[in-house]
């Protein structure tokens, strides 16, 4: 931590907010209360997560190292910043940019921050935040003051809380949009920031806005309230609104937002936010984490029935003037140009027009043009964030938007400048050619730093990336516009379900070893604000999803037919046809060959330990293992069926799958036990949930009640929705089996 | 003459070397064995591996006290050791401390086998800086108080031999001055400087 840090609020003093200023100066107490153990850890995790201050990987105060588990002795001995949560453990900084928009000043200042308090790295996330790593918890006061010093706040950056609002980064200049949201995302902002009907949630919550129902900016179908653009005419008069979405969602599970209302003018969004907020704080799960988000009380009570709900709300909410002050005065927002529009002068530079072709969009104010900067896995270096700050000086009026594709994006560049901001940017290596083609990889941080992470998605990213930009000037157009995004775990903070080619972390067994794998999902929609979620086909060993990669693209660009698109391709295909065409590299290596044993990026074996080799063990062993695939095939065949229609059919053998996965588990415990449901579940509970042995570390035992809910609703009727999420829940059902039965190989052997 | 104004703090050195980037390859698995083995009297924690990163920091080894790497900042690859945590002592302590630091790292990953021809240090450069704004600003006041600081360092460091020192003029940079020596001098020389 820094030596300087009692320094910060003098030096800092009259460049703060008084009020941001104050609230920072309350953390900082705070800190040092928890120093000397005046606060319960419980309370300083939350108070320390609703200021962005997260933890990370390895801060429990283990470490595999490869070879054995290190403790890792920290100066502060056994002080915590949280439950299991080592004081002295680095941790992640989440910085909130509301809508992207960032100022020179904010870019120079995260650059600062990332070389003092962190690894020199800024990354920017799929929800346009930045995050800083490697920090240390007595830092976060100073971080927190230099950021509000440039008008930037970290409050509710994570928490149950309302989270950054995202907008489109094109907004004011897109020529598909209806209006500029802009300033509406920005009044929505300002209005929910601390507002005392948001505070008691059970789970985060996210809006979003677009200026446009078909393109893919601001992913409001992923939501949890989204808002698109919308005119009617009332009176002769054009009227603004947003027809407004609510309870979409990825995670685990994903749902597709529903409609709340078709138009919902533009003095109403505040309050009907409010309105919603209300609702969810009053019904939402609080509880059950693994459905506390408002997706769960939207699917629950029928959007019909929440839409009642939150307009009774809406009635009996009390008059807030700032409801219309703070739209009037976020509209008086205005975008400018430094220098005049002008004409794309010729350039013989081959780079200069492979940039051109994949990273400008036209914007729709004449002689103006939309530059990309893309970004390798989200990272950009602070001597780049300052070249940045330069070039968007000397070009605009030194703004920028950071995007949901881990990008930013320079408006309102002059055609005429083209030429010498791409040299300016190419000169620190921001000027790669690419953007939103397939080697412009979305990445959450995964093994590399989540807790939360399975398997190395960055590790992976990187690889791709290095082998995709290799041969990025041989591939077919289709295959060039391809999305491919990655997630280390289930949770979907890489969007893996809203793209062509998605991948997230799970682990399996083979030959007695864990191995790191990705599920891979195909056949989503990026288009559409993330408008349908793929399918997921077939889980591989990580070292070997380059390999899928290839594959795929080959198939597609040798079977695709009439122009479609992947989706169609792949939902034409067919989920057996997909899988038939990778699932060789499911199977487990040759003997001898350790090659899938570590993940990309990390050479470090991915088990703790040898598994023990004892044949009466191995047999035990490969019984389970075989009854798990078992029941993978199993849900398989339910996907099939629900492609099919067979609604009914699909869900009964997706509630089979999961029975059968808990068999496989409780047979370790129980070689007889019998074929009958009742019995597996009461001893699956027996053993495995009261014993807390099926328990995720971070999601606790949420696998396991997707299992309880199936069984409970396994007389009913299925419909495609309740098929559909019944069969995601299964997947995921028995990737926590699969998990679980690592851990107890490893518990053995330990 | 030490200005009581300046306390210097979270020193960074880094020793420029002769190299491509091809030296941050093996380097991945050189800093997880290095973790196993704590060769070093840091914590180390955990490995970064920015190599994606166009003239970035390269491949970190994130330590608690302080981080290793062989970063590539500007092109410019070099051994940096970047203090991190605050040390007692003068601020000659602090600054000889951080230059041994980079010196022992430096050798210890020559010693490394996939690591042989591939990284040497030129000798003649090194870069000094102090990573906290708040104490070191990049402004002429902390020049004037570091350049006493600075000779006295240099005199121990180079036994003599006359240098050069180049400091950042860009004032949103980190306050840092470049040392560059009119002949090269060995990391064991240095080391043996510095502990005279």
């Amino acid at each position: 931590m820094k030596a300087s840090n009692h320094l910060s609020a003098e030096k800092l003093a009259g460049k703060i907010p008084e009020a941001l200023g104050r609230e920072i100066d309350i953390f900082d107490t705070e800190v040092a209360l928890r120093k000397t153990g005046k606060i319960d850890e419980r309370v300083f995790a939350e108070t320390r997560l609703r200021r962005g201050a997260y933890g990370q990987r390895y801060d429990n105060g283990q470490r595999s190292d490869g070879a054995k588990v290190q403790e890792m002795k920290y100066p502060s001995g056994d002080l915590t910043k949280g439950p299991m949560t080592m004081w002295d453990a680095p941790g992640m900084q989440r910085i909130k940019i509301p809508g992207g928009g960032l100022t020179v000043e904010m870019i120079e200042t995260v650059a600062d921050l990332a070389e003092e308090y962190s690894d020199g790295i800024a990354h920017v996330t799929t929800r346009q935040d930045f995050q800083l790593h490697y920090v240390h918890i007595e830092d976060t006061p100073t971080i927190m003051r230099r950021l509000a010093a440039v008008g930037i706040t970290t409050r509710e950056a994570c928490g149950n809380s309302v989270r950054n609002i995202t907008a489109c980064p094109y907004a004011g200049v897109c020529c598909d949009e209806v209006f500029d949201v802009t300033p509406y995302s920005q009044a929505m902002f300002r209005f929910l920031l601390g507002h005392p009907d948001v505070q008691n949630f059970g789970r985060k919550f996210k809006p979003a806005f677009s200026g446009c129902s078909q393109n893919a900016c601001a992913l409001t179908n992923i939501h949890d309230i989204g808002f698109i653009a919308a005119t009617r005419t009332e009176n002769g008069k054009e009227k603004r609104g947003f027809v407004t979405f609510v309870g979409g969602g990825l995670g685990a599970v994903p749902y597709n937002a529903k409609l709340l209302d078709e138009f919902v003018p533009v003095e109403e969004i505040l309050p009907v936010t409010q309105a919603v907020s209300r609702v969810f704080a009053r019904l939402g799960e609080k509880r059950n984490r693994s459905r506390a988000r408002i997706k769960f009380l939207v699917q629950d009570l029928g959007i019909e029935k929440f839409r009642e709900l939150v307009a009774e709300e809406r009635k009996t909410l009390p008059y807030d003037p700032r409801w219309t002050e703070l739209i009037k005065d976020a509209e008086k927002f205005h975008e400018a140009p430094l220098n005049p529009g002008g004409k794309m002068e010729n350039s013989d530079l081959p780079e200069f027009k492979r940039w051109w072709r994949t990273n400008l969009r036209p914007q729709k104010q004449e002689g103006y043009t939309v530059a990309t900067v893309t970004l390798p896995l989200g990272d950009i270096t602070a001597t780049q964030l300052r070249v940045l700050a330069d070039v968007v000086r000397r070009y605009t009026k030194g703004t920028v938007r950071s995007t949901v594709e881990q990008n930013f994006v320079i408006r309102w560049v002059s055609l005429k400048d083209l030429p010498n901001l791409y040299r300016d940017l190419a000169a620190v290596g921001l000027g790669d050619p690419g953007a939103g083609a397939i080697v412009d990889i979305v990445t959450c941080p995964g093994t590399d730093t989540c807790k939360l992470g399975i398997s190395s998605s960055r590790g992976l990213a990187a690889e791709l990336h290095k082998r995709l930009t290799e041969k990025r000037y041989e591939f077919d157009q289709p295959v060039e516009n391809l999305h491919i995004k990655i997630s280390g775990c289930f949770n979907s903070c890489g969007q893996h379900h809203v793209c062509d080619l998605g991948f997230y972390g799970v682990s399996r067994k083979m030959g007695g070893f864990a191995v790191p794998h990705f599920q891979v999902v195909l056949g989503g929609e990026w288009e559409n604000n993330g408008g349908t979620y793929g399918m997921p086909i077939v889980a591989i060993p990580s070292k070997r999803i380059p390999e899928v990669v290839t594959r795929l693209t080959e198939k597609y660009v040798a079977n695709r037919q009439n122009g479609e698109t992947f989706k169609e391709f792949a939902k034409r295909s067919g989920k057996a046809q997909l899988k038939s065409w990778l699932e060789d590299l499911a199977r487990p290596a040759a003997p001898g060959d350790r090659s899938l044993f570590s993940d990309w990026g990390d050479p470090r074996e991915y088990t703790l330990g040898d598994m023990g080799t004892g044949e009466c063990a191995g047999e035990v062993i490969s019984a389970t293992e075989f009854e798990l695939t078992a029941a993978e095939r199993e849900l398989f065949e339910a996907q099939l069926a629900l492609d099919n229609g067979h609604f009914d059919q699909a869900g009964k053998t997706a509630y089979k799958s999961m029975v059968n996965g808990a068999k496989a588990l409780v047979k370790l415990v129980n070689p007889n036990i019998p074929n009958d449901p009742e019995r597996i579940i009461s001893e699956f509970k027996t053993y495995y949930y009261d014993t807390q042995k099926f328990w995720d570390p971070f999601a606790g035992g949420k696998f396991a009640h997707y299992l309880f809910d199936a069984h409970q609703k396994a007389n009913g009727s299925y419909t495609a929705d309740a098929t559909r999420y019944l069969i995601d829940e299964a997947q995921l059902f028995i990737d926590a089996a699969h998990s679980c039965y690592n851990q107890l190989g490893k518990a053995v052997t330990v | 003459m030490t200005s009581p104004k300046l306390e210097v703090q979270h020193v960074n050195v880094k020793l420029f070397i002769e190299g491509t980037e091809e030296a941050l390859e093996p380097l991945v698995p050189v800093f997880h064995r290095w973790i196993q083995e704590k060769p070093l009297e840091e914590l180390l924690l955990d490995v970064a591996d920015y190599r994606h990163v166009f003239n970035g920091p390269g491949v970190v080894l994130i330590g608690h006290q302080a981080n290793y790497s062989l970063d590539n900042t500007e092109g410019n690859l070099g051994v940096l050791y970047n203090r991190k945590t605050p040390l007692d002592g003068t601020n000659q302590d602090r600054l000889k401390q951080a230059a041994r630091a980079a010196l022992n790292a430096y050798q210890k990953l020559t010693a490394e086998p996939k690591l042989t021809g591939k990284i040497r240090f030129t000798g003649t450069k090194i870069h000094l800086l102090i990573n906290d704004r708040f104490l070191a600003p990049n402004v002429p006041e902390t020049r004037a108080a570091f350049d006493p600081e600075l000779k006295e360092f240099c005199a121990k460091l180079f036994a003599g031999t006359e240098y050069t020192a180049s400091y950042e003029n860009d004032p949103r940079c980190r306050f840092g001055v470049t040392l560059q020596t009119a002949q090269p001098i060995s990391p064991e020389n240095l080391l043996a400087n510095l502990a005279q």
